[in-house]
């Protein structure tokens, strides 16, 4: 079947490459009428308001791994800063202004023989107050279930191929303590800017299933 | 003692599964609603992060492979909240039969 090749590719798909979400005149579930039913109980007990749902969607909604990507372009430019992200990333990371909550965050940092990845086996934990939400793949019980017994197999089918000797180390979240991975500063960006090196920096690679752009290479999604 | 290893469904690092399905999502407004009603529950005292999971956990696998990750949580944070003596199962029931009763779609279905 014939198809107009441009066309084929942007079919059923926003701007951030995922497909369109549903439209809110899509037939009502269950869950929906619950999800309105048990907001609504809480308005009218006065127990929350209108406005502090609104605030809360606005506040994660402004969390993205561009926060991450800040984070780690500075660490990658300022020494005392990466010491700082090393010992306390959730404080290195409310020094930048970025409102991580409560959490506590811990920075694995990738060097030249380690490569991290992280993982909650039981749930889906996840430095959300820092990237936002996280990506369905991170909570299916696939990347779950496989990623602490074989992550170079996992690692693979995310296009990243590791040497042997490299080991992996893959860290497991939990409710009350979250990891991002220290992307190890790809060669040859010694000339770039703080700006400049956030634009390499990718989600997956502050989760460890991808590595930074390339500077020489043009940008790819993801 | 059997030969079982006592590991709970939910459980699952280690454990033989498929390919990673990289196929994502943007996030409807029910989902972010149902986000922010946890978050803001959270802060204020209504229910905890291991409450979440303790329902989540005990619904079983059944339940995580038939209803989406959202569908879940609403179930979840509504049982705690119950749990919590926020309102009563009856309260609950009579609220979703009014949304229920606005109209058939989630836009027609809300309060405005």
């Amino acid at each position: 079947m014939p198809h107009d090749h441009d066309h084929f590719h942007h079919e059923g798909l926003s701007s951030s490459g995922h497909p369109y979400r549903q439209d809110n005149d899509t037939p009502l579930t269950y869950w929906q009428q619950m999800e309105i039913a048990v907001r609504e109980i809480l308005i009218e007990k006065d127990i929350i308001t209108t406005a502090e749902i609104a605030a809360q969607i606005e506040a994660m909604d402004a969390r993205s791994p561009a926060q991450g990507a800040a984070v780690v372009a500075r660490a990658w430019s300022d020494p005392d800063f990466k010491a700082r992200l090393l010992k306390d990333a959730a404080e290195a990371s409310r020094e930048m202004g970025f409102d991580i909550g409560p959490l506590k965050l811990i920075a694995m940092e990738n060097t030249a023989d380690t490569h991290n990845i992280i993982v909650c086996t039981l749930c889906s934990c996840y430095p959300r107050n820092l990237l936002g939400l996280p990506p369905d793949w991170y909570k299916t019980r696939a990347y779950r279930s496989r990623v602490v017994s074989e992550p170079r197999a996992v690692l693979r089918e995310f296009g990243v191929e590791l040497p042997q000797s490299t080991r992996i180390r893959v860290h497991d979240s939990t409710a009350d303590m979250r990891y991002i991975v220290l992307p190890a500063r790809p060669a040859g960006t010694e000339g770039l800017d703080q700006d400049a090196l956030a634009q390499l920096v990718t989600r997956d690679s502050m989760i460890g299933t991808g590595l930074p752009r390339q500077p020489d290479l043009p940008r790819q999604a993801g | 003692m059997t030969d079982t290893d006592g590991r709970r469904w939910h459980d699952m690092g280690g454990q033989p599964a498929g390919p990673v399905a990289m196929e994502g999502h943007d996030f409807a407004l029910w989902e972010k609603r149902i986000d922010a009603l946890m978050v803001l529950c959270g802060n204020k005292g209504l229910l905890t992060v291991d409450g979440l999971r303790r329902v989540l956990e005990d619904m079983g696998e059944e339940a995580f492979e038939k209803y989406s990750y959202y569908e879940r949580w609403i179930a979840s944070v509504n049982q705690n909240l119950i749990e919590h003596g926020v309102y009563s199962p009856e309260e609950l029931g009579t609220k979703m039969l009014e949304v229920a009763a606005r109209g058939a779609t989630y836009g027609e279905a809300q309060n405005d």
